[in-house]
């Protein structure tokens, strides 16, 4: 920690947002760590009962983006980020629409396509 | 003078100043906002590409799935990487802000070597597949794998290019506020990449079936 003692020499006004900043990022990789070492035991183990594997790595991973938005990108609710939230939230609209619409219409075309026998007779 | 003007005169508490008439916010507000709006583009069209994988993961054509083709192991150490040169990249920013020199260039060097590695890896995994004849041709799934994967590759890849530019400019220019603040954008493009590293190691790797 020797190179941020230097630093304080110099701006002193900056010193208690420098350590928050560096205390923010060492809670974020900790939970980050934690989070990303769960996902992998999960998919390699067998103590979980196997439907709800999926269920729990979807859980994983929005909280481990969750931790990387608040700790690393430092985005909070606070008033001064009203725009960032609600940039945030159409980008998470229009990636929610463009994935779900995408597996909601190819599952149901694929559900409604004829075989292939069956296309091959009308085509006699 | 209206009744608002009047009243910002009179306050001394600059949060009662309406927002119409604050001015336009500093450069560095401006900068990190649109380069925020930037971010949320680049991933959707990253979601562009996971509705793809979604949809053709099943699609193997006779081939092999994902489930024999990945090794969790190998995917593990990609992921630390990444995180490792995250968290990092956040500390060389910091420090550039502070106006450290030596720490600037230690975590500048740390993460791109973290980030270097990750690429590494991940171009052994992409010969090693193409070597047992499991390229992006084989099926639709990995076709949709390499579009994916290899598209984050490339962001991680312009990243690095980013970043040793960034440490040239720090050498030149020293730490000009343009300089800070286009380091500041480089953070905020790397923890975007890792962001959509989570999605690809859950879905693709992890989910695999």
């Amino acid at each position: 920690m020797n190179e941020y003692a230097a630093a304080h020499d110099r701006t002193p006004g900056a010193e208690a947002n420098d350590r928050g900043s560096v205390r923010r990022y060492v809670t974020g990789f900790g939970f980050a760590v934690a989070l990303t070492l769960a996902s992998f035991w999960v998919a390699g183990t067998h103590t979980v009962w196997m439907p709800g594997v999926p269920v729990l790595l979807a859980v994983l991973a929005i909280a481990q983006m969750g931790v990387h938005l608040v700790f690393f990108l430092n985005i909070s609710s606070g008033p001064d980020q009203t725009n960032n939230i609600l940039a945030l939230a159409f980008g998470i609209f229009v990636v929610g629409l463009v994935v779900f619409g995408s597996m909601i219409i190819m599952t149901n075309l694929n559900a409604n396509m004829m075989s292939m026998q069956q296309l091959i007779q009308m085509q006699r | 003078m209206s009744a608002v003007d009047a009243t910002v005169a009179r306050s001394p508490f600059p949060e009662e100043v309406p927002l119409s008439k604050r001015g336009p916010a500093s450069t560095r507000t401006v900068v990190g906002f649109g380069f925020w709006l930037f971010l949320l583009s680049d991933i959707v069209i990253f979601a562009t590409m996971f509705a793809a994988y979604a949809v053709l993961s099943g699609q193997t054509a006779g081939g092999p799935a994902g489930i024999q083709l990945f090794d969790p192991g190998h995917v593990l150490i990609e992921t630390g990487c990444l995180l490792a040169s995250s968290f990092t990249c956040g500390l060389c920013a910091l420090a550039s802000e502070r106006r450290n020199n030596a720490a600037t260039y230690l975590w500048g060097a740390v993460t791109f070597l973290l980030g270097a590695s990750f690429i590494a890896l991940e171009l052994s995994e992409f010969a090693r597949l193409i070597a047992a004849g499991d390229g992006p041709t084989r099926s639709a799934f990995l076709s949709a794998f390499f579009c994916l994967v290899g598209t984050h590759g490339l962001h991680v890849t312009l990243g690095l290019g980013w970043l040793l530019l960034m440490m040239a400019q720090v050498a030149t220019l020293g730490f000009r506020p343009m300089v800070v603040r286009r380091l500041f954008c480089f953070t905020l493009f790397w923890h975007a990449l890792d962001i959509v590293w989570i999605g690809v190691f859950t879905i693709v790797y992890l989910g695999a079936r």
